[in-house]
């Protein structure tokens, strides 16, 4: 058992049949931007792509502009959806309709492709300080290699195939990792859709025969809580994005019968350490990967991660591979698990045609345990109304970032030194004399 | 049973509508923390995208208000779900026509 969707099994033979169909259908370019919201039809692309020495571009967010510098970075790239309509600025390829046709048993092992671990399988990217996303390779060992880890450290049966049900999209580094490569690479199956509201969640698992894995977030556990819904029997949740307050841990593992781990990763390193919440606030790391602080900041390498990698948050080790996180370096911005920068935020709000200056702050001062923080910024735009900037803004940066609220002002409240305190900024959204706000 | 329901309340589906309207935006505000005042959202202002801005992260905490307020459970593959987003109305009278409590 390969998948499954709305509950119905999907074998390995109609998979090999799908992914040549999709390999066919991709052409001679080597990038593909998989956009595929069916996590089934996002495998059967990356696997297409990976048989035939393709390169999966995963990038953190769609909007035009990271569309534009995506055609830059490779001119080559097509898009594979599987949506009627897709206003994606890229060659469209549509995800092959009809059925496949399934070759017999002896074709079958003659018809599984072979990768070489050092195979170039993907591209993701962050948001660098300067405007411009920042690409990480990602070969096809490394990433197998983290995942076989994940698979041990999440207690996974090696004899045992367990149905994954997932609420996270397959493109986020942490829905590639959990919800498409674990069960991929580990004999699991996978399931197609992507729940949303805690009744479907609680209907997907349902759907989904035990063993049965929900790997999901914070915020969607939060909800699934809150629903006062009968939640399944589910066998383990994982969960990743943001951690989880102990409280919250608790109360999933109670109502839903079941082990809750967590996941600690980055885009830049892929998940590199695990906890049981309601057992430790420590953090595991993976066997090969050590950090190092080096001047206040934490540095991840070894293992599948390799060459030494800066991890954006306040790290604390306290063993040879144990740690604890105090939250995120000032700068950091993690929006459910979407992440970016002040310093990329602002070089995008100061690029916008008019703002004259601008400037992003946390709505937060620590990063609480609020569910959600949002980001707010102060604007000097004379010419431009809130909406206006909104809609530029909306072109540049993902939505989660968009600023609540966006405040008009005649300055920014810099020192003399010209520095922009992020508590300055707070107090003058705070105790607005007469805001204009983007709603 | 949500039908049998609906067909009772007809008569007064459009005051209840619209007093649900008001009542959604003040709790749609409260619970997202948005900046704008109740009143000045529009019954039939979009509230993804370009209208109200919201996004996903605020429908799943919309969705969690009107399960604790209205005892109604959201469902995203009920072909409904676009149009209830659609607007403040459109969310109104979906919850009308399916709330228990």
């Amino acid at each position: 058992m390969l998948a499954y969707r709305a509950g119905t099994p999907i074998l390995a033979g109609q998979f090999l049949a799908e992914v040549a169909a999709a390999s066919a259908a991709l052409g001679g370019g080597v990038n593909v931007l998989n956009v595929c919201t069916d996590r089934y039809r996002f495998a059967v692309g990356l696997a297409a792509a990976l048989a035939s020495g393709k390169v999966s571009l995963l990038p953190s967010t769609r909007t035009p502009a990271v569309i534009a510098h995506l055609k830059r970075f490779a001119p080559d790239a097509v898009c594979l959806t599987d949506e009627d309509e897709c206003d994606i600025d890229l060659p469209l390829v549509r995800f092959p309709g009809g059925s496949a046709s399934v070759p017999g048993a002896a074709s079958f092992a003659a018809r599984v492709p072979r990768i070489e671990a050092g195979q170039r399988a993907a591209w993701v990217f962050t948001s660098g300080s300067t405007g411009t996303p920042v690409p990480h390779e990602k070969t096809f060992g490394g990433l197998l290699e983290c995942i076989s880890v994940q698979a041990q450290r999440l207690g996974l049966d090696p004899g045992v195939s367990y149905a994954i049900v997932a609420t996270v999209p397959a493109q986020h580094m942490y829905g590639f990792e959990a919800s498409v490569l674990l069960p991929l690479a580990s004999g699991n199956a996978l399931s197609a859709e992507r729940p949303f509201y805690p009744a479907d969640i609680c209907a997907a698992l349902a759907r989904a025969p035990r063993p049965r894995v929900l790997i999901t977030t914070p915020i969607h556990l939060r909800a699934l809580m809150g629903a006062n819904a009968p939640i399944p029997d589910t066998d383990l949740i994982v969960s990743a994005t943001a951690a989880l307050s102990g409280q919250l841990a608790s109360e999933v593992e109670q109502r839903c019968r079941t082990r809750l781990l967590e996941i600690y990763g980055t885009t830049e390193t892929g998940s590199i350490a695990a906890r049981r919440t309601t057992e430790t606030p420590e953090w595991r790391l993976w066997p090969e990967v050590t950090l190092e602080a080096r001047a206040g900041e934490t540095w991840a390498r070894g293992g599948h991660v390799g060459q030494p990698t800066r991890l954006c948050d306040v790290i604390e080790v306290t063993g040879r591979d144990r740690f604890l996180l105090h939250g995120r370096v000032a700068d950091l911005v993690n929006i459910a698990g979407k992440r970016s920068s002040l310093a990329y935020l602002d070089h995008q709000l100061n690029s916008i045609p008019g703002v004259l200056d601008g400037a992003f702050f946390h709505c937060d001062a620590a990063g609480g345990d609020a569910a959600v923080t949002r980001v707010g910024a102060c604007v000097v735009a004379p010419g431009l109304d809130a909406a206006a900037i909104a809609a530029e803004l909306r072109r540049r940066i993902d939505p989660v970032f968009l600023p609540r609220p966006l405040l008009l002002v005649a300055s920014l409240p810099r020192t003399s030194t010209g520095k922009l305190p992020q508590e300055a900024l707070r107090s003058l959204a705070a105790t607005p004399p007469k805001p204009s706000t983007a709603g | 049973m949500s039908d049998n329901v609906s067909s009772l309340r007809q008569p007064a589906d459009s005051a209840a509508v619209a007093a649900l309207t008001r009542e959604l935006a003040g709790l749609i505000v409260a619970a997202l923390n948005l900046e704008v005042p109740a009143a000045d959202i529009g019954p039939d202002q979009p509230l993804y995208g370009e209208g109200l801005g919201l996004d996903s992260i605020d429908i799943l905490e919309i969705a969690l208000v009107v399960s604790k307020q209205y005892g109604v459970q959201l469902r995203a593959d009920s072909e409904d779900n676009e149009r209830i987003f659609a607007s403040l109305r459109h969310l109104a009278e979906y919850v009308n026509a399916h709330r228990t409590k």
